[in-house]
């Protein structure tokens, strides 16, 4: 039965070609712009070099103080996170947390050239929290930080830079007015993996001004490696109890009464940004919402579309439907293989969508247009197209299916489907 | 087999009834071939889509081997309809997109059953229709007489007990109409399928049994 149905289907398609031609044209496109927005979710997202853990990591990004009269939201800085989270390091079920900036902008002079730099200060525990591919040397230690060291570790992109790519551990680089001598040197990280890209990272203790070790609210954000990716909530719910004890110990209790933050996933980390006003507790979820109404919403039209163009096939076909109940097929049977053919027509687009966005993706990769970015279309993202392509299907086909199982009959059989 | 009793059937629309037909009794014994005629319009094809469960009566009882139909949903009346029925069109209303032994497969598509054996049926019935060497042709390839064979064929493939034939020479020239004639003849002498015709054509009723005639939605004599 399922090949008679492909075969109708088919051979629909090829009855109008223009209207197939827009159906498709419409399939494709939609699937292809949902596909590149998954690709760049997942590039951002994903667990991937050196984010590899991602599963069973936290981080706390952002701190918000708030008063009567003033709120002040900004990265923590290193003086809350020493003091109230690098100490959950002892629960039993993280395993390490590490301290880190985000990353800024420095200059380096070299041989009279100018070269910006992002750079980041880190403690010895970045490098065994991510899992940086290192292709020369070795990251700096705890140690390194703690003597005040002037080590650092590079990417690839630095290296050729400043060393024409010749091998760089043990030279030395200068940025920020300071000399470092390498240590290591990575593969580049992409631009959009927030938490782990820079050009280079040097120890904290380097940093040019001590001031920094008693604020509260700085350029500084805490990643904690849980044990297993299960422990996440109970280390979330463990950190708001922290809050809750330093909100009575706020430096300045009189303009700030409130303390809010979250041990967030990079995905949660991302939301609270983009979400606006006050933070939520679920960022993540509400995130997930908002993204799933927007990709529903850029999905309508094209659904609105093939729902029309379906209708109208309802003229072409009534027909074959007369003649096929006349025969003995129920209004659920009709709706079963009008649904079908449907899902043929979404598939065939699904598939157009799929080569279109590997060559796009392709093609954006080799123009340079976000840093060390690699998006690709992997097992995980064509399982996301596939599931949206069927869904596609099924929801653009329900009603149409449905109106054409509900002709009656002697109307079919006269042509009409009304 | 067929039991209609005083069978009607009203359209309604905001304004106007019409009347299609009017207090039908009509009893078809298994193995009969029957004919049914009147003018444009009297209810012919209404009674045969009654008869044919295509559409329900507004009073009155219609029942088929003994079992009224009045209560049977959906699923049900597509269940006779697949395994009692068979139905010949004037129109053919062949689906254009399939091959002939496609075609022909229609009605089997809706039972359970291999496809081996489905197009082991199909061409069968093709074959006692005289058009074994059509099976990979497409009804646009076939002249008007070829096409209703091959709709006899889709009509008899599920061995259905009964045929319902609106006018099935009604588009063809006299010769391919008695051709067509011969196959319905050969079916009820030799298979004993009962046959109910609607058919303007005096020649053809002639050669049924009983000539059942309409005039304005009843019967006459």
């Amino acid at each position: 039965m399922i090949k008679n149905y492909l075969k109708v289907a088919l051979k629909v398609l090829g009855r109008r070609k223009f209207f197939t031609f827009i159906s498709l044209f419409g399939i494709s496109i939609t699937l292809l712009v949902l596909l590149l927005a998954t690709a760049l979710l997942d590039h951002v997202f994903a667990a991937e070099t050196p984010e590899v853990h991602a599963d069973r990591m936290l981080g706390v990004y952002r701190l918000m103080m708030k008063g009567p009269e003033n709120t002040m939201i900004s990265q923590p800085g290193y003086g809350f996170l020493d003091r109230y989270v690098r100490p959950m390091a002892k629960l039993p079920s993280i395993e390490r947390i590490a301290l880190v900036t985000e990353a800024q902008t420095v200059v380096s002079y070299l041989n009279g050239r100018k070269i910006q730099s992002a750079m980041r200060h880190a403690d010895g525990e970045l490098w065994r929290v991510l899992a940086f591919d290192f292709v020369e040397g070795g990251p700096f230690t705890t140690a390194d930080d703690e003597n005040g060291r002037r080590v650092a570790v590079i990417n690839e992109t630095t290296r050729e830079r400043f060393f024409a790519g010749q091998p760089a551990v043990g030279k030395t680089i200068e940025a920020d007015g300071q000399r470092f001598q390498v240590v290591g040197v990575v593969r580049d990280v992409p631009l959009l993996r927030y938490s782990s890209s820079a050009d280079l990272w040097v120890p904290i203790s380097t940093a040019k001004s001590s001031g920094y070790k008693q604020e509260w609210l700085g350029h500084f954000y805490a990643l904690i490696l849980a044990r297993r990716s299960a422990d996440l909530p109970q280390i979330k719910a463990e950190f708001q109890a922290i809050l809750r004890g330093a909100e009575k110990q706020l430096p300045d209790p009189k303009t700030f009464k409130t303390l809010t933050a979250g041990a967030d996933t990079l995905f949660e980390g991302a939301a609270r940004i983009f979400l606006p006003g006050e933070p939520v507790p679920n960022p993540g979820g509400q995130m997930r919402a908002a993204l799933l109404v927007l990709m529903l919403a850029f999905m309508l039209l094209p659904t609105i579309n093939l729902v029309n163009i379906n209708l109208s096939r309802i003229l072409d076909r009534a027909s074959e439907i007369g003649v096929r109940r006349a025969f003995g097929a129920s209004s659920r049977t009709l709706v079963g293989q009008f649904l079908i053919e449907n899902l043929v027509l979404t598939l065939i687009g699904a598939a157009i969508g799929l080569a279109l966005a590997a060559g796009v993706l392709q093609a954006f990769n080799a123009s340079g247009l976000i840093e060390h970015a690699h998006l690709q279309l992997n097992f995980r993202i064509f399982l996301y197209g596939l599931a949206i392509a069927i869904f596609f299907g099924i929801f653009s086909g329900v009603y149409p299916a449905w109106r054409m199982s509900k002709l009656h009959p002697v109307q079919a059989l006269r042509g009409r489907s009304v | 087999m067929i039991h209609l009793q005083q069978v009607s059937k009203r359209y309604r629309t905001d304004r106007v009834e019409t009347t299609a037909l009017d207090n039908i009794n009509l009893d078809v014994a298994k193995g009969e071939f029957i004919s049914v005629m009147g003018p444009s319009g009297c209810g012919k094809s209404t009674l045969l889509n009654l008869i044919g469960l295509l559409d329900a009566p507004t009073s009155g009882n219609v029942a088929l081997d003994g079992k009224a139909i009045a209560r049977y949903g959906d699923r049900d009346l597509a269940k006779v309809r697949n395994e009692r029925l068979g139905f010949i069109f004037q129109q053919f209303h062949l689906v254009s997109d399939l091959s002939v032994a496609d075609n022909v497969e229609i009605p089997l598509l809706y039972r359970t059953m291999s496809n081996k054996e489905r197009r082991k049926s199909a061409l069968a019935a093709l074959d006692r229709v005289g058009l074994s060497s059509r099976t990979r042709h497409f009804p646009t390839q076939l002249s008007g007489g070829q096409q209703q064979r091959v709709a006899i064929a889709r009509a008899i493939v599920g061995r259905p007990g009964i045929l319902l034939a609106d006018e099935p020479t009604g588009n063809l020239d006299s010769q391919m109409g008695d051709e067509i004639m011969s196959i319905l003849e050969d079916l009820n002498a030799n298979e004993k399928t009962t046959i109910v015709m609607v058919t303007h054509d005096p020649r053809m009723a002639e050669k049924t049994h009983r000539v059942v005639r309409l005039f304005d939605g009843r019967q006459v004599q």
